[in-house]
């Protein structure tokens, strides 16, 4: 309990370390946030009006003390383009990138898992090979480009699912699905490639140990023995490479909701960037990081209680 | 009676190949087909790049508008995007940039990831604060940190080097970091400071050149993220300058003709892809040879 109190508090100090890059890439980074804001054509009043607004007169100091106070209360600032509170904005575009993380994350665990047991169970088959050779194509294509190719065979030429855009919950489960079965798979086919590599080759592992031998001695069926008492063990180690999907599939949601036209935070975010809005760029990257933060500290916490001999 | 060494003894041809040596990579490739395959894939792209301005069949910024959307075959192999210009002269000059922008970032990121991780690692009373900002910089997902940094730079090409230098270099520290801790333990190293070698020497004769092959294996992974990461921001948008022929770049141009011109994002795409799997199936395979825990498993 104390080690799961103790990583907790090893947070906070991460936590601060990521606002403070924030901080530094955005008010430190050469150039006039205010200039930029802007763009080229505006008059040196507007700028300095904008520079005045922004606080960036006060001296560096005092900005990193204000700046830090506020994101400690949550207060994220304004949109300059959108004129609501940075916060407001991220919750309008939560629900879409939310629903098409957990979907992408439920896909490439629950395909990457099934093709790394097949591909263990028939090691040096051709099941196996096949599942090796897709998989050395699934980490290296883009995702962004597996969408456009998606989108190519299953909208444009079969007709089968709408090309883009995208159905909020509420207007029912089947048509909000139907919207995102792509977009997550692209998401999640490269994801699914990476934790089917591991889980076979955790499995070789396993299968290699004396206990599954004595499973098998003792007449148990394969499959008892490959899922209750292989699969137990070979996931443990697959289960951290859950908190490194996280951030592939949240990362690639930035390119995949522009893809499909889906109006999420990645989308928000690189609206956000061409539009030079600097407030909502800040907030969605420290919300990001966190979310990321929290996710590994959880994936830890699990590790730990799935496997007590892992310290902390 | 002394034994007399001679020269030609002490030469290093007659020992073991140690990683000093040319050779001594060639021979390890050798051991490992997927290594192998990788090697040559990237080689042959190496030199595609390298040729670009002899072997495209046209200028890849040639607008030539009566050609537009031509489909892929005769004159032009890959067909031609809204602009009449030859996709195929884009990828080749697009290799270029795509090898520029991942060999550029893995020089930096190797040199500053080895400083750093040389001094972690060396130097335990740092290694905690040092260990803290990498982790800080490690927490955000690679691209949205990409974005930022994008965001607060400008869309240029030498800030999307940048920009992805600072993600990767804390990797690399990492890596290092973690070597150094094991040799720094060995008695290689004691022998050395009894004789009164100073840290400097230590560091950079001593322990630097037996943490050589995990640097090997992390800047092949680190090459084949950055091509990938500039795809991606390109494609954003936020990468290198749309006038710049880059693999994402035409690729983003290709997304709105989508339906009616899908070869425009077809062939950036699969070049994206052989060019990432020659450099995992290298970086795969080198880290097997290298990882002698690996290698007594498959034995």
């Amino acid at each position: 309990m104390t080690a799961i109190i103790k990583r907790f508090v090893a947070v906070i100090p991460v936590m601060l370390i990521v606002a403070a890059v924030v901080f530094i890439i955005m008010h430190v980074a050469p150039g006039d946030p205010a200039a930029n804001i802007l763009g080229d054509d505006a008059t040196p009043e507007a700028i300095a009006r904008l520079r005045e607004e922004m606080g960036l007169n006060k001296p560096l100091a005092q900005q990193t003390v204000e700046w830090f106070a506020r994101v400690l209360r949550g207060d994220l600032g304004q949109s300059i383009f959108l004129h609501i509170s940075v916060n407001k904005a991220i919750y309008q575009h939560l629900q879409a990138t939310l629903m098409l993380t957990v979907l992408s994350m439920f896909l490439s665990i629950t395909i990457g898992i099934l093709a790394g047991v097949i591909a263990a169970v028939q090691h040096n088959r051709f099941l196996d090979q096949l599942v090796m050779l897709l998989t050395s194509f699934g980490v290296a294509v883009p995702n962004f480009w597996l969408g456009l190719m998606l989108m190519l065979i299953f909208a444009l030429t079969l007709q089968l699912l709408p090309p883009t855009g995208y159905v909020p919950l509420k207007e029912g489960v089947l048509p909000h699905l139907r919207y995102l079965v792509l977009p997550s798979l692209a998401l999640a086919l490269g994801q699914a490639a990476a934790i089917a590599r591991m889980t076979r080759a955790n499995m070789l592992e396993v299968l290699q140990n004396d206990y599954i031998r004595t499973a098998r001695s003792k007449g148990l069926v394969e499959r008892v023995v490959i899922f209750k008492h292989a699969l137990k063990n070979a996931l443990i180690p697959t289960i951290t490479v859950i908190g490194l999907t996280f951030a592939n599939v949240m990362g690639g949601a930035v390119v995949t909701e522009q893809i499909f036209n889906i109006p999420g935070i990645g989308r928000l975010l690189i609206t956000s960037v061409a539009r030079r809005d600097y407030p909502v760029i800040e907030g969605i990257v420290l919300y990001i990081a966190a979310a990321y933060v929290i996710i590994n500290l959880l994936v830890d916490i699990i590790y730990k209680y799935l496997d007590p001999r892992i310290k902390l | 009676m002394a034994e007399v060494v001679t020269k030609k003894q002490l030469s290093p041809r007659t020992g073991p190949l140690s990683p000093a040596h040319s050779w001594y990579w060639i021979k390890l490739l050798g051991k490992n087909k997927g290594a192998l395959a990788g090697a040559i894939m990237f080689t042959l792209l190496l030199l595609l790049a390298l040729a670009a301005p002899l072997i495209s069949p046209f200028d890849p910024g040639d607008i030539q508008p009566e050609r537009r959307l031509t489909p892929p075959g005769g004159e032009h192999l890959f067909g031609t995007d809204g602009f009449g210009r030859d996709i195929l002269s884009r990828i080749l000059y697009g290799a270029r940039i795509s090898l520029f922008v991942g060999s550029s970032t893995v020089a930096i990121t190797t040199i500053a990831g080895v400083i750093l991780g040389l001094v972690a690692g060396y130097y335990r009373r740092l290694d905690n604060i040092m260990m803290r900002v990498l982790d800080g910089l490690m927490a955000f997902p690679a691209i949205i940190l990409q974005i930022a940094i994008m965001a607060a730079l400008g869309a240029r090409l030498s800030n999307v080097i940048l920009a992805l230098a600072i993600v990767y270099a804390p990797r690399m520290a990492r890596v290092v970091r973690s070597a150094v801790l094991v040799q720094r333990e060995q008695q290689y190293v004691e022998a050395a400071r009894s004789i009164g070698a100073s840290d400097l020497r230590i560091a950079m004769v001593h322990i630097l050149p037996n943490c050589i092959a995990p640097v090997i294996v992390q800047s092949t992974m680190i090459f084949a993220y950055s091509i990938l990461a500039e795809a991606s921001l390109s494609f954003l948008g936020v990468g290198v300058p749309p006038e710049i022929p880059s693999w994402g770049t035409t690729l983003n141009e290709g997304r709105v003709l989508m339906w009616r011109a899908p070869w425009i994002s077809i062939f950036p795409g699969m070049a994206i892809t052989l060019c990432v799997l020659a450099l995992n199936m290298l970086g795969d395979g080198l880290r097997d040879i290298l990882d002698p825990k690996i290698r007594k498993k498959k034995n």
